[in-house]
């Protein structure tokens, strides 16, 4: 079973609002400082993408629906913050502080901001030689779930599952999210661009020229013959 | 002081989903970050000034100017459209737009045959050094959920309508590969400059919800 944020080619959302393009980056100051919170709190070094990602994911689907992008950001980061023990339920709940944290020495400084953010954090790495080439066709595994960990972290979204597809891109091997978002460390695997028709991803095809893409790791993947 | 109920708050050290100390936060978002932000900056954790500098980069220095200039560039110089279309990652770094939320990027060429339209059905991954933090839309449950299922029907909330006969290629954002749609040229743009030509390019052209050219 799937989570709520996996809603690719879910029914019932109605219409995309567009915005015009100088609509202001942020809105409203708060959604501002629930990024800049957000990024300053990662940057002590206490998880990784992947376990953030899955922070957000793990919201209750009812909180996961109702909130907003910025809010799923700020509201998994309370959760990660205490279940990290970077601070305490008891802080969260009375706002009082406890005293300074040991991490306190890690704290984000202004002037290194620009070059952390020039930076990045690419995750290409050395790892196992791919199986797949371009051209090759190959099955998606039938369900969308964390192969190692119940309820984990995976993405493989449940509309591409069991389907099939062909690579169209090799990109050498990147951090394997799956075992990443866990604590089982970096584990990286090839990761390849695959197309899917839209025949075989629907039932009732928009359209049977087009095609979605996806990038998916190795394991994700199994070998069709012929 | 924050005065909550504390709701099924039984075991807390392991990552349980019937644990979510958010809870404990006010329900109004901008008193929920508020919240948040005081006790980081009591506990030493966080720099107020720190937040300013991250805010004023996303708001003011990093943006879809960024891409639009890159879009320019492949328009203009067929050598470098040929290096984008072959190593990205390579020709927007040479530019300065390498950095967090865009360590792996693919240019995606759109032509009369393919039109190319990005989305994350999962979160909302967008290639931040060149375009900025995403537009509401893009975090949207309508965006994320029927662009892979029905990408013609999103591109009419747009306003586009694709010509007879262009396949859609919808590309969805899985990994930490981040997608730039190049736009098709707009005709009677013959001998601008660079800088004349970037004016075309909006953000939704380089999402793939736009065309180059029109607003």
């Amino acid at each position: 079973m799937t989570r709520v944020h996996d809603m690719g080619g879910r029914f019932g959302d109605g219409h995309v609002t567009p915005d015009a393009e100088d609509t202001p980056v942020f809105p409203e100051d708060w959604q501002a400082r629930a990024l800049a919170v957000t990024l300053a709190a990662g940057s002590l070094g206490q998880w990784n993408l992947d376990i953030s990602r899955h922070s957000r994911e793990r919201l209750s689907p009812k909180d996961y629906s109702r909130f907003s992008y910025h809010e799923k950001w700020i509201s998994a980061l309370a959760s990660l913050l205490v279940e990290k023990g970077v601070i305490t339920l008891e802080e969260l709940k009375t706002g009082e502080s406890t005293g300074i944290s040991d991490l306190a020495t890690r704290c984000f400084k202004p002037s290194a901001v620009s070059e952390s953010i020039a930076k990045g954090g690419p995750v290409n790495r050395p790892g196992p030689s791919s199986s797949f080439s371009v051209g090759q066709v190959v099955k998606t595994v039938l369900s969308a779930e964390n192969q190692r960990t119940d309820g984990g972290h995976t993405r493989l979204p449940a509309y591409a599952a069991g389907k099939t597809g062909r690579i169209i891109a090799v990109h050498g091997c990147h951090v394997f999210p799956d075992s990443n978002a866990h604590g089982f460390g970096e584990d990286p695997k090839p990761l390849y661009s695959v197309a899917f028709s839209t025949t075989s991803l629907w039932g009732h095809a928009e359209n049977p020229s087009d095609e979605v893409i996806l990038d998916m790791w190795e394991p994700y993947l199994d070998a069709v013959n012929g | 002081m924050l005065d909550l109920p504390i709701l099924g708050l039984h075991s807390f050290r392991m990552p349980h989903d019937h644990d979510h100390p958010h809870s404990l936060l006010p329900s109004d978002p901008a008193l929920r970050v508020k919240a948040l932000e005081t006790l980081l900056i009591k506990k030493g954790l966080i720099n107020p000034a720190t937040l300013d500098e991250i805010i004023d980069t996303y708001e003011n220095k990093i943006g879809p100017k960024n891409g639009a200039a890159v879009v320019a560039r492949a328009w203009y110089d067929p050598e470098f459209r040929q290096y984008l279309l072959r190593d990205a990652t390579a020709a927007v770094s040479e530019m300065g737009f390498y950095g967090r939320q865009g360590e792996h990027i693919t240019a995606l060429e759109n032509t009369p045959e393919t039109h190319n339209m990005v989305v994350c059905t999962l979160c909302s991954c967008y290639p931040w050094p060149l375009l900025g933090i995403p537009p509401a839309w893009y975090k949207s449950d309508a965006y994320r959920a029927r662009t892979v299922r029905e990408p013609r029907k999103v591109l009419a909330d747009f306003g586009v309508k694709l010509p007879e006969g262009q396949s859609v290629r919808v590309w969805d954002s899985t990994a930490e590969m981040r997608y730039l749609v190049i736009p098709m040229r707009p005709s009677r743009t013959e001998g601008m400059t660079e800088a004349e030509l970037a004016t075309f390019v909006s953000r939704d052209s380089m999402i793939g919800t736009g065309l180059a050219g029109h607003s």
